[in-house]
């Protein structure tokens, strides 16, 4: 492979890897700091009990989250310095933005949130998550209007062969933003949601006590709500996000649809396998219309497709890169099927949580043992939709690292050798793996044992037995 | 009244990681220490949560300035980054296996699984507090940088002596450092093996740092044209030192503790005092020096920067500053230790 495959292949897999874990940091930080409010509100001790529980788990994901976060704000310098040089006015200002608003609230308040359950009044205790809550959210703000650029670049001119920032303003409120960041922030919540609901389920099914049946109830009617709530709102943004694809990104429509040709109206397809070399179908099947309906809102409309788009840039970027430069993404395949993943989990996510609601309704929600039986399984569904998501937005811009400005293999690093990145890919990769068998173990432990609370944690010693240790020591 | 920007950026990128040493070196330095001072399983948790509330907060700085050099000086960044590319990945990973090290620890009894990650936050502090020391230290010496604003040197350029005798600088400063934070925030038999530590460790910190700075006259332009900045830098680092020492001998360890957190502040203005207007010299001609001005963003984004920075670093440290006062009291093996 060469340095340029090896560096996107470590972009896309250490960042990838990061979102496993941010997704459930910000949904479920909102979840829990719900779940401590009714405990500061009504006293109910069962809800500390959820609060301890559901935030053991918030913890062990968090640190993931968080140590993989470093890496990102360092490797667009490490293995992208063209790319960092080309939009460092207009890319660096929200990073440094989110660390400045956002990274600093969420590590300084999850510090004293772990440890100051008996150190701060309970109000302001409760106070401490709400800012861990705000700052994860904002942090996903941030970071996504830097994204936004990429796929959207507004205000901003070229000079000195650089993007500078010409409007803040308009950087801050690209339309893009006002799409990608809801979409976002409600795939976090949906997952948080599907979490909630896989474990309280796994729970109920297996003999809980009193205690343990009130407190997975709750979460898992809680889960339901909030589940539901945001994939349907998930799904709502998604569908204009695709009208905004149209306008701004129609290469990266295209792709998703793999629509070699252009058609009016456009027939959606739902099962492909195509040849990417001839750029044709072998086989395609396909309702007519569907793809202009859900495109337009309407009947009538074209969709371009991926030969048209490509010889539109041909002749639009001919100066720049030559006449004969290819401007379709690598592995449609991916970019389809990874759409068709998306779309297809938030459909079952939803019909899953509907089912509950109506079970809820029915009253029999937690005596349903086939359906508590295939909650479980479920969790899988938003991990693999968030990570699809991004595999779409981030594939479908290839071969741009900011659309129709700079092309992804110009944002290399000049220095780096294939041995240097072997170097790293395999060392994050060896680093991320050992990590992931850890972090599994440890919400496995929790999910399935603990009751709420410091249970599984060694006890605190009695002080009598400490001072004899002490003096022991001495 | 014009305020060049750029000064101010530079200024404020000095600002950061002076918080960044002054913070997260105490916490590098517990966890160096952490084998040394705490032998049996309590005393490790109580070792550990004398930083645990604060060292996320601490590393932010870091993850700030880095955030801060992308924005202000992009060309500094994509240079700097690439150019370290192999040991700032040690650096990563370092950090990565500490991070996860404080809050994975104590969430399983198993000796073998605690071990573990008392090695991991050991190493992981180890690694990184040294080789900030080596790349601050090449910084000021100068790396082979083309007219492209490329490196065109590879990671054994990097370890060069006077390098590394800068990451023994900061690794024995962030152990002193490290040392008194301990003697504030411990008691009893930890409190002891601290202060036994601190009967010595202050000597060879201290040949370490002549060493560098003798070195550094050698080495590096750091001692031409001393400005005045530069200069009170380097006297109050000097005379920091050396309170710091006297008062450790007077066990006044508070004393001491802003004695070395001043030893850092001072090497890092010291640093970027002889730096200034540079932001990376070149080794291969001063024509290739990176400047506040040719590694800059354009004056509008530092503009829109100076304004969110000017609202938001107050608030940092006010809410930092409450979070280390909520954590004021000592921890000892009565505390309430897991959480």
């Amino acid at each position: 492979m060469e340095v340029t495959d090896l560096a996107r292949l470590q972009f896309a897999s250490t960042t990838l890897f990061h979102f496993i874990f941010v997704p459930l940091t910000i949904g479920l930080a909102l979840v829990v700091a719900i779940m401590q409010t009714l405990y500061v509100r009504t006293g109910d001790d069962n809800y500390k009990r959820m609060t301890k529980f559901w935030g053991k788990l918030f913890l062990i994901n968090f640190a993931m989250g968080l140590v993989t976060g470093i890496v990102q704000e360092f490797q667009f310098g490490m293995a992208w310095s063209e790319y960092s040089r080309f939009v460092g006015d207009i890319f660096g200002a929200p990073l440094a933005i989110e660390a400045l608003m956002a990274f600093f609230i969420e590590s300084t308040f999850i510090g004293l949130w772990i440890f100051g359950w008996d150190k701060l009044p309970k109000k302001v205790h409760l106070g401490t998550i709400w800012m861990v809550a705000f700052g994860a959210t904002i942090s996903s703000l941030w970071i996504l209007i830097a994204n936004s650029w990429m796929q959207n670049p507004v205000g901003y001119e070229i000079a000195n062969n650089r993007a500078q920032m010409v409007d803040f303003g308009a950087i801050v409120t690209n339309p893009n933003v006002f799409l990608q960041f809801p979409h976002v922030i409600f795939g976090a919540f949906t997952t948080a949601g599907f979490f909630l609901i896989a474990i309280s389920a796994y729970r109920l099914a297996r003999q809980p006590t009193d205690d343990e049946r009130l407190m997975f109830t709750r979460s898992l009617r809680i889960g339901l709500v909030f589940g539901l709530a945001a994939v349907m709102l998930t799904m709502f943004v998604g569908h204009y996000t695709g009208q905004f694809m149209l306008e701004k990104q129609p290469m990266k429509l295209a792709a998703a649809e793999g629509l070699w040709e252009t058609e009016s109206p456009a027939a959606l397809s739902f099962f492909q396998i195509g040849d990417e070399a001839s750029r044709t179908d072998v086989v395609n099947v396909r309702i007519p219309s569907l793809l202009t309906l859900l495109t337009y809102d309407s009947f009538e409309g074209l969709v371009p497709g991926i030969n048209d788009l490509n010889a539109h840039y041909q002749q639009q970027f001919a100066n720049a890169y030559g006449p004969d430069a290819d401007y379709v993404p690598p592995m449609i395949w991916l970019i389809y099927w990874s759409f068709r993943a998306m779309v297809g989990f938030g459909i079952l996510m939803s019909a899953a949580a509907i089912l509950g609601i109506y079970l809820w309704w029915r009253g029999t929600l937690t005596t349903s043992p086939r359906y508590l039986a295939v909650l479980p399984f479920l969790i899988v569904l938003p991990y693999v939709a968030n990570a699809t998501g991004w595999t779409l937005t981030e594939l479908g811009r290839q071969p741009w690292i900011v659309q129709g400005l700079m092309k992804t293999e110009q944002g290399l690093s000049p220095n780096l050798t294939v041995t240097d990145l072997w170097i790293t890919l395999i060392g994050f990769t060896a680093v991320y793996g050992a990590l992931s068998v850890a972090n599994f173990y440890l919400l496995w432990k929790f999910a399935t044992k603990s009751q709420g609370g410091d249970d599984l944690l060694p006890l605190p010693k009695a002080p009598d037995e400490d001072k004899t240790q002490l003096d022991v020591a001495y | 009244m014009s305020i060049d920007l750029n000064i101010l950026w530079f200024v404020l990128i000095a600002v950061l990681f002076t918080g960044f040493f002054f913070l997260e070196g105490f916490d590098y330095g517990v966890g160096i220490l952490l084998p040394f001072v705490a032998k049996e399983d309590t005393e490790r948790r109580v070792v550990i949560n004398t930083i645990g509330p604060h060292w996320d907060g601490n590393e932010v700085w870091l993850l700030t300035a880095g955030g801060a050099m992308f924005a202000a000086f992009p060309h500094w960044y994509a240079t700097l980054f690439s150019g370290f590319y192999l040991a700032l990945f040690l650096i990563l990973v370092g950090l990565i296996v500490r991070g996860v090290a404080f809050e994975f620890r104590s969430k399983d009894d198993n000796p073998t699984w605690r071990k573990t990650w008392d090695v991991a936050l050991f190493v992981g502090s180890l690694l990184s507090a040294v080789l900030w020391g080596v790349a601050f230290a090449n910084i000021v010496r100068g790396v082979p940088i083309d007219g492209a604003m490329t490196y065109t040197g590879t990671l054994f350029t990097l370890l060069n002596p006077y390098a590394l005798l800068g990451g023994l600088v900061t690794l024995a400063l962030f152990v002193l450092h490290g040392a008194l934070f301990l003697s504030l925030k411990t008691t009893d038999v930890i409190l002891e093996r601290v202060q036994r530590l601190l009967s010595w460790l202050w000597i060879p910190t201290t040949i370490v740092v002549v060493a560098f700075v003798g070195y550094s006259f050698i080495e590096t332009d750091l001692f031409v044209g001393v400005n005045l900045v530069q200069g009170l830098g380097l006297a109050t680092a000097v005379v920091a030192l050396l309170t710091g020492g006297w008062m450790i001998t007077r066990q006044r360890y508070g004393s001491a503790f802003i004695g070395t957190g001043l030893t850092l502040a001072g090497t890092v203005v010291f640093l970027f005092g002889g730096l200034f207007p540079r932001v990376m010299p070149s080794s291969l001609g001063s024509q290739f020096d990176l400047t506040i001005y040719n590694a800059s963003a354009s004056p509008y984004t530092l503009q829109v920067m100076s304004i969110v920075a000017l609202i938001f670093v107050p608030l940092v440290l006010a809410y930092q500053a409450w979070s280390y006062w909520v954590f004021r009291e000592r921890v000892t093996a009565d505390s309430h230790l897991e959480y």
